[in-house]
Parts: structure tokens; C-alpha cells; sequence
């Protein structure tokens, strides 16, 4: 044996279970690389607003479906980033506004730039944004991804909407988890008639139809209630159904982790019960949980848009992209504003990265296998 | 053997009570009672009600009662086929209902029939030649699909339709066989319409299933019996589609039991896309309107005949596979 081999099976022999499990999951390239889109999504969702270009509330019937435009990075004098100020001609067929850019008003775009004020981390007041344009007139601005029928500027509205809609699944997500560990763990640690009580249970709501029961659900809720108890409302309704999948997951590394020679050995050393599960078995199956998880987040997330889609969700003034959706949902309006369909794009990227991640996290969440 | 069938059924049957108590509550679950929003609904076009009616309804209604003897009295009336009366349609719930029940069996068995026709062969290509290109590339669609919920694929495709072929894609029936009666021609229009939808609300369950049919293949493939069997001289295709395939088709039986509510579940948020005439866009408009009594009965059936579809899968997987059938025996 080379000496190179042998000092990495020394490396080996040495690791903890968390550098395995790193070293494991690195040989997952797409799941790397879904780890980094997660966590970029996720730092859109901390910054939104200053992210954000446009007020994401702001109405102004007279920026009413403006196309997609393009910041232009070059002109003549050599790098100048800018775009080109509008210009509304009346259709007269139609009698509605088209927008088209006029390349003779130049509209500089700067860095750190000053816009509407917003609240970053709910510690300081600031009004400084990411991008922004100067001067120029009120339907003047970057509409990176358009507007919509009330003039409000897509791709801010989606950065806005990135943060709705990962919260929702986080919160989901920790309810079910939640109830799994729990129920799943009463499960597989007791066993007997609670444990076939429980997984029929877990049979009969996974035999149920979600979306009806969803819809029926949400829809029972009060029109008075204010956003944010709609927003915790739904994120309830979604995770009851949810926590089946973790619990089984829970249940079974009970089940196979309770026969263990190291679990048996605290057992005899007079260990309680708690630190039995707690010191010695939850490390252990902790990188499943991660795993499992990771694949349930973008049910949730789908959900949501499902159920916001549907109009029955979360409900405007708040922004997710099932409530962009929800605008792109009539086909004469997608016909005359296609752009408003762009709000698909970020939920099939996170749930394609979720799903990558979860598979690379589900292969490395046992290194010694 | 007995004993399996005894507890499947046993255990459709209290699913099913499950289902009609989940569904009671969401009648019962908006503010006030059948009655003030039937109120409510009849001074909204113009008549008036006064206490003593109101009162009189409550009591017919059995609205006085404990919440236990409403549950037992709208079962026993459900059971008997009295749905109540939609409040928006005024008729009786069965009545709006009509076809619409039969025709989202339809779109979910057609698109269920579909995953199978699909994840059967591409599942065993997958397998037998794995890590080829072609192996990548249904990873990766089979991935894509996975990852595009089903309304927004319908809602792409509607678009795509729209913009570069001038189709309006969407319906079940053509124009003239919308209010037709059934006839061939109804059932033939009904066919030609049923790809799409099927299509879109297949991909996932497709994805998905190909991934567990090229894994479990897998496994089998490894097995020395395979090994035998080619040592032994049989060609090829027999080696794989004699044996393995078979142990391996396992979980297209049991897919029925998570693929069938889910296939329903997608074929209501994929109606209101595509505007198929099924029970979807009828219980979104009951839940807007607060129509609870047909709102209820449309989750209660959704359900029930959910229940039956796994049902009908248990009973299937006991057919193809001799371990559980001889479970009981041994």
C-alpha cells in the first residue's frame, strides 16, 4: 500500500460522522450545487428588499403591463450601465398603452441607490436598494421582468415574494417535523397497539385526497382575519397533512437503531431514557431527518402556490408567487403579458434544487454504508 | 389470506368514517349555520325570511341538536343518497354534481393508466441499460417533471398552445358535444380530449414511478437467479422480462394506493387550469361561495372514491404477488 493511500485511510479512520457525511456529499455535484442555489434563495429571501427595486405595493395605473426591458451595460462613451426611459403610445385598435423604450433618454443606473423605505431585519429604517435608476419621469424605471395590470414591477414583486414563500415552507416544514419526531418516535420506541394505532392513522391520511381537503379547509377560514394569522393558518392546514412522510422516517431508525449493540450497552450502563434518546440515538439519525426534510420542503412550497393559485391561500396584500401566479392564471392576459408567467421560474428551480439536495443529503446521511 | 382482505376493507371502512367526519367539520367549520347563510343568500336576491321561518329551519334542519346527532342525521342522509341542496344552484347537490364526478374519475384512471404505460418501459430501459445517454436523459426529464407542479405545466403548455399553435387548449368535449347528450360521438370527442390533461397530470407520478421501477430492477438484475438464467443460455430479453421485470412490478400495484389520491388531488387544481368540466372548478366556486353542503359532498366522494381506487390496488397486489396472498396460510 502507497504511503498517499495509507495517510488517507488514516484521514478516514479519523473523521468525524459529520466530515464523512461532508466528504460524501461532495461527490454529489448537482447536490453541491442545488446547496448553493438553496442558500442563495435564502439570502434573497434575508435581503428582499434591498434586493427589491421597485415599491412591490406601489400601484400606478399609467405603468400598467410593461414589458420586460434590459439594462444596457455599454454605449458609446464605454461602459455606462443604463436603460432607456419609456415612451406610452395609445394603440389605437385597441386603445390600450404600448410601451416602447426610447433610445433618445438615457436613464443612468446606479449602484446603492435610493428608493422607497423599508425596514431591513425589522431593525433599522433605510431607503437604500441594491439598484436604481436617476431622474426621469414617474412611469420611468427598471422593470427588469415587467409590470403587471396594476403597474407594479414584477421582478420585485418576486424577490419580495421569494421570502413568503420559503418562510411558509420552513414553517411547515419545522410543524411537521415536529409532529413526526414525536408521533413517529412514540411509535417506534413503544411499539405494540400505539404503534399499529399510529400508522393506521398515518394509512387513512395518506389515503386522502390533499387538495380538496386543503381547499376546504383554508376556505373555511374568516375574512376578517388579519395576513399573518391567514399565513399561520395555512402553514398549519399544509403541515397536518404533511408530517406522515417524517414520521415514517423517524419510526423506522427507531425501530432499527433500538436493537444496537451501543444502544443496549447504554441501556445496561443505566443510561435514562432520555439520554438514550437524546445523547445516543438522535445523532445518530439526525442526517436522515436533514435528508428527509430537505424532500419535504418543496411539497410545502408547492402547496402553498397551490393553494394561494387557487385564490384560496394567502391572500393580497401579501406576495408569493402562488399570488403572482394567481395573476398569470386568465389566458387573455397571459396572451398580452406573457412576462407575468416568469413567476413559475423560481418555484421549479427551488423545488428541483430541494429535491437535489435531498437526494445527495439522503445518500451521505449514512457515511459508513 | 382472509385475514389481509378483512383488514384492508376494515380499514377503507374507517378511513371512510375518518373522511365524512373531516368533512362534516369543514361544513360546520364558517361562521353561523346553514341557515343564515340560506338566509343570507335568499335577502340577497331580493326575498325576506323571518325569525319564526328561521327558527322553523333550524329545527327541521336539526340545527338545535348536539353536534354528534347533526354528524349521525346528515350520514344517515348521505348514505340514503340526499346530499341537501346547493345553495348558490338551488337544486339538490346530486343533481349539480351530474357527470362531473364521472368525469374526474376519468381524467385520473386515464391519467393514472398513463403513468404505467410510460414508467413501464422507460423504467426497464433505465435499468437494463444504465448510465447509457439514454438512462441520463429520462433521469433528467424525470426530474424536470418531478419538479413543474402540475398546474403550472398545464398553464405553460395552455400558453404555448395558445401563442404558437392558435389552439385554445383545454375542455373535455368540443363545442357542439358540451351540452349533448352521451352518444359514440360524445364518448369519442371525450377520448380525443383526454391526452392532454391525462399527459399533464401524469409527469410526476411518471418521474417518480420510473425511478422506484429502474431501482427495484435494479436490485432484481444483481440477483444470481439472473445470473442462472444467462449462464444457463436464455436470451436476453427473456432473462429480463421473464423474472425480474415480474418481482419488480411489485410497486406498480401498490403506486395505485399514493399515486390514486394524488392523481385526484392534481386533477382539481388542473381542471380549474385547463377548464375541464369535473367536480374541481364546481367546489372551488362552493368554497368561494360558502355552498357547504355541496362542497362537503364533493370532498366526501373525492374521498370515498379515493379509498376505493386503493382498495382495488390491495386487492390487485394480492392477485400478483403470492407472498401476500399465501401470508395468512403460513
Amino acid at each position: 500500500m502507497s504511503a498517499t493511500t495509507a495517510a488517507a485511510q488514516d484521514r478516514w479512520a479519523e473523521a468525524t460522522q459529520l466530515q464523512l457525511t461532508w466528504w460524501r456529499f461532495r461527490k454529489h455535484r448537482l447536490a453541491v450545487i442545488s446547496l448553493v442555489i438553496v442558500f442563495l434563495f435564502y439570502m434573497v429571501a434575508a435581503f428582499a428588499d434591498f434586493l427589491a427595486i421597485n415599491d412591490p405595493h406601489a400601484t400606478d395605473a399609467r405603468r400598467s403591463f410593461i414589458p420586460p426591458q434590459a439594462i444596457h451595460l455599454f454605449d458609446e462613451d464605454g461602459f455606462n450601465p443604463h436603460v432607456y426611459g419609456l415612451r406610452g403610445v395609445r394603440n389605437m385598435q385597441t386603445f390600450q398603452l404600448t410601451y416602447t423604450p426610447d433610445p433618445n433618454r438615457k436613464l443612468p443606473v446606479r449602484l446603492f441607490a435610493r428608493g422607497y423605505t423599508y425596514n431591513l431585519f425589522g431593525l433599522f429604517e433605510t431607503d437604500i436598494h441594491l439598484l436604481g435608476v436617476e431622474g426621469g419621469q414617474r412611469t420611468d424605471g427598471i422593470f427588469l421582468l415587467g409590470t403587471d395590470q396594476l403597474g407594479r414591477d414584477l421582478f420585485s414583486r418576486m424577490i419580495v415574494a421569494t421570502r413568503v414563500s420559503l418562510l411558509i415552507g420552513l414553517a411547515g416544514v419545522t410543524l411537521s417535523l415536529l409532529l413526526g419526531i414525536i408521533l413517529g418516535g412514540i411509535s417506534g420506541l413503544y411499539g405494540g397497539w400505539v404503534d399499529t394505532f399510529i400508522q393506521r392513522v398515518i394509512e387513512v391520511l395518506r389515503s386522502i385526497p390533499t387538495i380538496p381537503l386543503w381547499m376546504g379547509l383554508a376556505a373555511a377560514l374568516p375574512n376578517t382575519w388579519s395576513t399573518t394569522q391567514v399565513y399561520f393558518a395555512i402553514t398549519v392546514i399544509i403541515s397536518l397533512i404533511g408530517w406522515t412522510d417524517l414520521a415514517r422516517v423517524v419510526r423506522g431508525r427507531f425501530l432499527s437503531l433500538r436493537e444496537e449493540d451501543f444502544v443496549v450497552a447504554a441501556e445496561l450502563a443505566g443510561a435514562s431514557q432520555g439520554r438514550i434518546i437524546f445523547r445516543h440515538m438522535l445523532p445518530s439519525f439526525a442526517s436522515h431527518i436533514i435528508a428527509a426534510v430537505s424532500l419535504a420542503l418543496p411539497a410545502m412550497i408547492v402547496s402553498e402556490t397551490a393553494l394561494s393559485f387557487l385564490g384560496l391561500g394567502l391572500r393580497p396584500p401579501a406576495i408569493s408567487w402562488g399570488i403572482l401566479l394567481q395573476d398569470a392564471q386568465n389566458i387573455q392576459v397571459l396572451a398580452n403579458a406573457p412576462w407575468l408567467l416568469s413567476a413559475a421560474v423560481p418555484v421549479i428551480v427551488v423545488i428541483l434544487a430541494f429535491n437535489f439536495l435531498g437526494d445527495g443529503l439522503r445518500d451521505a446521511a449514512d457515511p459508513y454504508g | 389470506m382472509l385475514s389481509y382482505l378483512l383488514q384492508r376493507v376494515g380499514l377503507a371502512a374507517i378511513t371512510c368514517v375518518f373522511i365524512s367526519a373531516l368533512t362534516f367539520m369543514i361544513i360546520r367549520l364558517p361562521p353561523g349555520d346553514f341557515v343564515d347563510a340560506y338566509i343570507a343568500n335568499l335577502v340577497a336576491s331580493g326575498s325576506s325570511v323571518s325569525q319564526e321561518q328561521a327558527a322553523a329551519m333550524r329545527i327541521e334542519y336539526g340545527l338545535d341538536q348536539p353536534v354528534i346527532v347533526q354528524y349521525a342525521r346528515w350520514i344517515g342522509r348521505v348514505l340514503q343518497g340526499d346530499f341537501g341542496v346547493s345553495m348558490v344552484w338551488r337544486r339538490p347537490v346530486s343533481e349539480v354534481i351530474g357527470d362531473r364526478l364521472w368525469l374526474t374519475m376519468v381524467v385520473s384512471v386515464a391519467a393514472l393508466f398513463l403513468t404505467w404505460a410510460i414508467a413501464l418501459p422507460i423504467g426497464i430501459y433505465s435499468a437494463v441499460r444504465q448510465y447509457s445517454i439514454g438512462d441520463y436523459v429520462f433521469t433528467t426529464l424525470g426530474f424536470i417533471g418531478l419538479a413543474i407542479p402540475n398546474f403550472l405545466l398545464a398553464l405553460i403548455l395552455m400558453y404555448l398552445g395558445f401563442r404558437y399553435l392558435g389552439l385554445s387548449v383545454g375542455g373535455l368535449f368540443s363545442p357542439e358535444y358540451v351540452q349533448a347528450e352521451w352518444s359514440w360521438g360524445r364518448v369519442w370527442d371525450l377520448m380525443t380530449h383526454l391526452p392532454l390533461p391525462a399527459a399533464v397530470l401524469a409527469l410526476a407520478g411518471t418521474a417518480q414511478l420510473i425511478r422506484i421501477m429502474r431501482a427495484n430492477l435494479l436490485d432484481e438484475l444483481r440477483r444470481p437467479y439472473v445470473v442462472t438464467a444467462r449462464a444457463k443460455g436464455l436470451s436476453e430479453r427473456r432473462v429480463v422480462l421473464k423474472y425480474p421485470v415480474r418481482a419488480a412490478l411489485n410497486p406498480f400495484a401498490s403506486s395505485i394506493a399514493y399515486l390514486f389520491p394524488y392523481l385526484v388531488s392534481g386533477s382539481i387544481v388542473v381542471s380549474l387550469v385547463l377548464g375541464l368540466p369535473t367536480v374541481g372548478p364546481l367546489l372551488l366556486q362552493a368554497l368561494v361561495a360558502q355552498d357547504m353542503f355541496l362542497a362537503g359532498a364533493i370532498v366526501l366522494l373525492l374521498g370515498v372514491m379515493t379509498v376505493v381506487g386503493t382498495l382495488i390496488s390491495d386487492l390487485l397486489l394480492m392477485w400478483i404477488d403470492p407472498r401476500i396472498r399465501l401470508e395468512g396460510r403460513a
